[in-house]
């Protein structure tokens, strides 16, 4: 058997490059004399290793997509540049710049047969016709739509021009190949198949590989690295496990997983959180003092047994039995605050709404508090977690 | 039968034909007026109309023109039309058309891109320039190329110094057909370019193809139904122009004479046999021009979305 990457011809080095985006601005124009337009893109900066998959996760409208398209030659960005393999490609046209991209809406050519769309890359190339054949019977039997060669995208089903979409841009055998939520307009279930099925082609591939997703779900699933962006901004860039744990900004913790907002106060090098300024314990980290915003994430809380432990007291509000997990609603001094907890680990089962319990917080990121606590105040009791 | 709903010409038409949604199925929105299964007395009442209103309109006008032919006699239509002044006519009416075709497509095509995909000042005003042809007479149209390319016209002057002779010649007349047929092409490309987007184009160059690959492989597949659309009804309206044709024509026999401006002669001459045969060919080749676009448009819309 032939192995995959062999087949997909991304083991040769040189084709092998890594991206580096450096202080990229993009401003689309509002109408016509209407305010100033809209800054999608504001000095991001990122590099994409050789050979690395990352992801682009940020909420819809964060500008991600845009970044992609300018990586690709589709945008040209006001300000910044592009390097791919050492090279500044910002001034190549698109048609030069040999990225496989893929669209969201797969983008496919609905004139063309399956056949003719994945052969397109290789006969504006001038492939000679033996070679294209081959070719795209390979992509076809990796994409396993062999005898749909005659069908048209219309005849196809998502998750199938999907794979079309794919096995089109891999054709030509890009240097870089970026996908554009391309995940987004499928169900959950196929989604996720094709997902760990893009993680399974990375893997044997290793081309680099940049793809856009709102799902923080899907990018810690298959991505190496997480770029977060916001608002055209770059938040964080880290492995899954560094912009879960170590959130650098406040959206990027309360974006990526769940997690409760707090707010607290410290003094004297201690913290104490809520309306009820319940001591927390000692900070190592003793650069911030007065109102800041504590995250905590739900499976960071803790309960304490012993009296020994210090531990914050509060009450359970209420207890969700969820298979593999319990959640648990906690009121720390008027706060609410969500809990969850392994089933293995706790007796869980036995406590009731009511009961007192003590917790500790194994693991909390501390922000400032932009505007106070009085604005954080409002802001929580708008979304719930204060009555 | 035609097939309902979508029309990929066009786009426009969104109407579900008669009778055809499932029976008792509500239109979205509630009522179902005009939608549900015709078994009621108003709805036969209302196809009844409209077939008695295309029979007043098209069917009997037609026939008439075929019992027009018959009762001169065929021998007498077919001799007539073998005349060297029709044959001139026909020929001299196909090339104006043949011509005003390429250049419609050509220019409908750039405008068609240009409104669609461009954002530029004064882009409202050439929208609504692009539908003049449509709704000014064609005999004023022809009137005002007589001004202009006249003997004494502000561009007459300098043609006529250069010895082209632009007016009662075939330029004028290509010039004048190319005038009233402008919209076509673009109007019926514009909604398709609209529709289909830039997707496409832009998957086409990151798979490498340059602007012109990505023209002639996506964009023009892409819109060839509309474009053929539009290219069939440039070519019906050319065949049949009569108005600014005969303003800039003279409608000299044997010279500037289209088959419009013949029958037109025919018709004038009490030499029935000549107009209705030659009204009956003029006919006939739209009809198959129709038919052809049907035909394409049944085979697409099969295979496509």
């Amino acid at each position: 058997m032939t192995p995959l990457g062999s087949i997909l011809g991304f083991g040769t080095e040189t084709l092998d490059m890594g991206i580096i985006v450096r202080n990229v601005s993009k401003r689309f124009p509002g109408e016509k004399g209407k305010g100033e337009g809209l800054l999608a893109v504001d000095n991001a900066s990122f590099e994409v290793p050789r050979g690395h998959l990352v992801a682009l996760l940020g909420p819809s409208g964060s500008g991600k997509s845009t970044i992609l398209r300018i990586i690709a030659g589709l945008e040209a960005p006001d300000s910044g540049e592009v390097m791919m393999g050492g090279k500044l490609v910002s001034g190549r046209p698109v048609h030069q710049r040999g990225v496989g991209f893929v669209f969201q809406h797969y983008a496919l050519f609905k004139h063309a047969t399956v056949e003719r769309n994945i052969s397109f890359g290789l006969e504006v190339r001038k492939w000679p016709r033996r070679e294209i054949m081959q070719r795209v019977d390979e992509l076809l039997e990796l994409i396993q739509l062999k005898g749909y060669e005659d069908r048209y995208p219309s005849q196809l089903s998502g998750g199938q021009r999907q794979r079309v979409a794919l096995a089109r841009a891999l054709a030509p055998r890009p240097s870089v190949l970026l996908l554009d939520e391309p995940f987004g307009a499928l169900d959950a279930k196929v989604r996720r198949n094709l997902a760990v099925q893009l993680r399974a082609l990375h893997k044997e591939v290793h081309t680099t590989t940049v793809f856009v997703t709102h799902d923080q779900e899907e990018a810690i699933e298959i991505a190496d690295e997480i770029v977060v962006i916001n608002r055209g901004r770059v938040e964080q860039v880290g492995t899954a496990a560094e912009v879960y744990d170590r959130p650098a900004t406040k959206f990027v913790a309360s974006f990526i997983g769940n997690v409760n907002v707090i707010e607290a106060t410290v003094e004297n090098g201690t913290l104490f959180i809520g309306p009820g300024r319940l001591p927390v314990g000692e900070l190592v980290d003793t650069s911030r003092s007065g109102e800041v915003v504590a995250l905590v994430r739900p499976e960071d809380i803790e309960l304490v047994e012993d009296d020994a432990t210090p531990g914050i007291e509060c009450t359970l509000r209420e207890i969700r039995y969820r298979g593999d997990r319990y959640e648990q609603e906690l009121d720390l001094a008027g706060l609410a605050v969500h809990m969850v907890e392994d089933k293995t680990r706790g007796q869980t089962s036995g406590r009731r709404p009511g009961d007192r319990l003590r917790v500790r917080f194994t693991r909390y990121s501390l922000f400032e508090a932009e505007s106070g606590h009085a604005a954080l105040r409002r802001q929580l009791e708008s979304l719930g977690y204060i009555e | 039968m035609r097939d309902p709903g979508r029309d990929v010409c066009g786009g426009a038409f969104a109407f579900p034909v008669l009778g055809d949604p499932a029976p008792g199925a509500p239109a979205p929105g509630g009522r179902a007026f005009l939608r549900s299964r015709g078994s009621g007395g108003a709805e036969k009442f209302l196809i009844g109309i409209v077939l008695v209103w295309f029979a007043v309109l098209v069917l009997f006008p037609l026939g008439a023109m075929v019992r027009g032919v018959i009762d001169a006699g065929f021998a007498e239509s077919l001799r007539s039309l073998a005349s060297p002044i029709a044959q001139h006519a026909f020929w001299l009416t196909l090339g104006i058309t043949v011509i005003s075709v390429v250049v419609n497509t050509f220019f409908g095509v750039i405008l068609a891109l240009v409104l669609a995909r461009q954002k530029f000042a004064g882009k409202l005003l050439l929208n609504g320039v692009v539908d003049l042809p449509f709704s000014l007479s064609p005999v004023v149209a022809g009137f005002m190329f007589i001004i202009l390319f006249g003997p004494n016209g502000w561009l007459g002057k300098w043609f006529e110094a250069g010895g082209i002779r632009v007016i009662f010649a075939l330029p004028g007349m290509i010039l004048a057909t190319i005038f009233v047929t402008v919209p076509f092409v673009t109007r019926e490309v514009v909604p398709v370019l609209q529709e289909s987007g830039t997707e496409q184009e832009d998957a086409a160059r990151t798979l490498g193809a340059n602007g012109w690959q990505t023209f002639w492989r996506i964009t023009i597949p892409s819109i060839r139904w509309g474009l053929g659309y539009g290219v069939c009804l440039t070519a019906a309206r050319a065949l049949g122009e009569f108005g600014a044709v005969l303003i800039v024509s003279g409608s000299v026999i044997g010279r500037t004479q289209t088959a419009t401006s013949y029958i037109h002669q025919e018709f004038v001459d009490f030499h029935y046999a000549g107009a209705y045969a030659a009204s009956l060919v003029l006919a006939v080749a739209s009809f198959l021009m129709l038919v052809a676009m049907e035909l394409m448009r049944k085979r697409v819309a099969d295979r496509m979305e």
